[in-house]
């Protein structure tokens, strides 16, 4: 049996394990406050961990996609498209920064959806009815696939030399905090539209028809310079296009290319001739993710 | 701040279930429903209910689906706001005092809401976290309640691994983790096969020795009401009888005959003429109440002309408490009410 040890008291709240006659635990649950908010979102999180982990069939499907545009895209289209790069960079090189995006694409939307999933097998509703306020288990649920899908995409940053990109620890770094910013804000898209799709295969149907033009808009593929004038539009409003560009300066700035070359390659985001700055460029990444986060909590809010 | 309610006042260990009401203050009223109704659009689930449960009680809510179970368990539960009318829970209201409420009541839902692909230490740890149970008390209190349950050596496995019966247990005990006062089960052994049902049954009465604590339960199955310290049996929106098994099965006091004939039209007639007994066609059968039933029967077969294949006499059970409440055995209303209920079901959608 086990002996309620009273412990020396670990939450402030006091000594709430006390060990009465017929042996029995009382648990003193506290107020709601900020304190359980953090711990609850921070339970949201570590289980989207632990499903990660044991989820090993994930990690490797979800390499699958990106490998296939790296390498038998990137080196079929490679043949192709060499001619206009300068020499001594390959088109692996020049998609390799929107391969990389892609790869957390994936993993976020998908982490996302498990709330769908969720909701089906009825463990959402054991979130929801839980003391703690909803936007703890949102932020907790957004924090989950940014930390997965950020990881997902390390193991992508992992093929940097495969395509011809120094494994540089400044590029690395700045390249991890990028997919950092962007898994949130995917992950954050992802959970403000599970919040209001009942089915999982609803919500895979509808994302999917969403992530591929989103990854094709994005300027992933192609430079955004010179593309006809609907083209550009549709570019500038997609929001992956504004992490990919400074992905791809950090890339080609940490490459040993002329300036010129630089500028051609990869120029950034650019409004009427006017170079967006990379602060900018970030910002409003991150602005849409608190965005679509407040939106999901608001939704959630709204439910039961 | 630490809420506790009083519980566990030194020395009164709780013997037994709650004799009846010797006094009724609000200290010893774990729910308190007035005048409750609930409307989806035109239909009315929960038609101004009335009732109070007691501090130790087990209480029963007994009905066919759809007569009104879940939305009331869901109102207690703060799930669901009702129209009007008011409900207090563990002393608090449920519409404006949510989270106090949900603090102190565990719930295990009809359908099950664990994560099957954690395993049972790990969907606990979870609850435990979200309640915010203090971080000392979690592995000795966990242990407690998978002990209760027969689980603590299964703790390890992923959920997936677990029987519909261990998955329902391990639900209780996640249910009762954070020490709740109340334990909210809604329909707690639907979908289990009897010796399943049974078990679950020897864990909470097991667990009502052993907590201080209030069960509320739904079910619509009338042996496991007589588990129950009292019962209200609800039926269209409506609370129609609230009582202990005992004293309901009193009220009703007579035996059940159910005899299969060759041909029950005459058989209901010759009833009718010559006893003067009202007989009707039950689960297709012939379905009558008599005083003593043992005595009737010799009777039936000397005067009754159609010939008579079966009989079967029983005593008073709940069921036949329902059927003198509302005219209906409950498994008559099962088949037009399951048609109600996904029509329901598809227009609010399940959460």
């Amino acid at each position: 049996m086990a002996t309620p040890t009273t412990t020396e008291a670990a939450a402030p709240q006091g000594p709430a394990v006390q060990p009465d006659l017929t042996d029995l635990i009382r648990v003193a649950v506290p107020e709601r406050g900020l304190r359980q908010d953090l711990r609850a979102a921070s339970v949201v999180w570590r289980r989207e961990l632990i499903r990660f982990r044991t989820d090993r069939l994930r990690m490797i499907t979800s390499l699958v996609q990106p490998v296939l545009f790296l390498f038998v895209l990137g080196t079929g289209l490679g043949a192709l498209a060499g001619h206009s790069l300068p020499p001594g960079v390959s088109f692996k090189t020049f998609i390799y920064p929107g391969i990389v995006a892609m790869g957390v694409l994936f993993t976020a939307i998908f982490s996302a959806g498990s709330i769908v999933w969720d909701r089906e097998f009825g463990f959402l509703r054991e979130m929801l009815v839980a003391p703690v306020n909803r936007g703890a288990i949102v932020l907790g649920k957004c924090l989950g696939g940014t930390t997965v899908a950020t990881f997902q995409g390390i193991i992508v940053l992992a093929l940097a030399g495969l395509a011809d990109v120094p494994y540089n620890p400044v590029l690395i770094i700045t390249l991890i905090g990028e997919l950092l910013l962007l898994s949130f804000t995917l992950t954050a898209f992802g959970v403000m539209m599970a919040a209001r799709i009942k089915q999982f295969q609803a919500f895979m149907a509808l994302t999917q028809m969403l992530v591929m033009p989103l990854f094709f808009l994005s300027g992933a593929l192609y430079p955004l310079n010179g593309l006809p004038a609907w083209l550009t539009v549709l570019t500038r409003i997609d929001p992956l296009t504004y992490i990919v560009a400074p992905m791809r300066r950090a890339v080609f700035s940490h490459l040993n290319i002329s300036p010129a070359a630089l500028h051609a390659l990869a120029p950034g985001v650019s409004w009427f001739g006017w170079t967006v700055p990379l602060g900018l460029s970030l910002g409003i990444v991150a602005l849409m993710g608190v965005g679509m986060a407040g939106i999901a909590i608001v939704e959630f809010n709204k439910t039961e | 701040m630490a809420v506790q309610t009083g519980g566990e006042a030194e020395g009164s260990a709780r013997t037994g279930p709650a004799g009846p009401s010797q006094f009724s203050t609000a200290e010893d009223t774990a729910v308190s429903v007035s005048k409750l109704t609930k409307r989806y659009g035109d239909l009315e689930a929960v038609r101004g209910i009335d009732f109070e449960v007691r501090r130790g009680e087990t209480f029963g809510f007994l009905g066919p689906n759809g007569a009104g179970k879940s939305t009331t368990i869901s109102i207690l539960c703060t799930l669901v706001k009702p129209t009007s009318g008011t409900a207090v829970v563990a002393g608090h209201n449920v519409v404006t005092d949510r989270d106090t409420v949900r603090r102190n009541i565990g719930l295990v839902f009809q359908d099950t809401t664990l994560d099957t692909y954690l395993t049972a230490e790990q969907n606990l740890r979870f609850h435990a976290e979200l309640y915010g149970v203090p971080r000392a008390a979690v592995a000795p209190r966990m242990r407690q309640v998978l002990e209760m349950v027969g689980l603590w050596d299964r703790r390890e496995s992923l959920v997936r691994t677990y029987s519909g019966g261990m998955q329902r247990r391990l639900e209780i005990a996640r249910g009762l983790l954070h020490a709740p006062h109340i334990l909210f089960l809604d329909e707690p052994t639907v979908g289990l096969d009897p010796q399943t049902r049974s078990s679950i049954w020897r864990y909470i009465n097991d667990l009502k020795q052993r907590e201080d604590i209030t069960i509320f339960l739904t079910t619509h199955y009338m042996d496991e009401a007589e588990h129950c310290d009292r019962i209200a049996i609800i039926d269209h929106g409506l609370i129609v009888a609230i009582d202990t098994p005992e004293a309901l099965k009193a009220s009703v006091g007579k035996d059940r005959v159910q005899i299969s004939t060759a041909d029950d039209e005459v058989a209901i007639r010759e009833l009718a003429e010559r006893f003067g007994i009202e007989a009707a066609l039950h689960e297709g059968l012939v379905t009558f109440s008599v005083e003593s039933g043992e005595e009737f029967v010799p009777r039936l077969f000397a005067e009754l002309d159609v010939p008579i294949r079966s009989v079967s006499v029983a005593r008073p059970s709940l069921d036949d408490v329902f059927m003198s409440y509302t005219g209906r055995t409950i498994r008559d209303t099962e088949a037009s009410s399951a048609d109600a209920m996904r029509a329901m079901a598809q227009r609010f959608g399940r959460r």
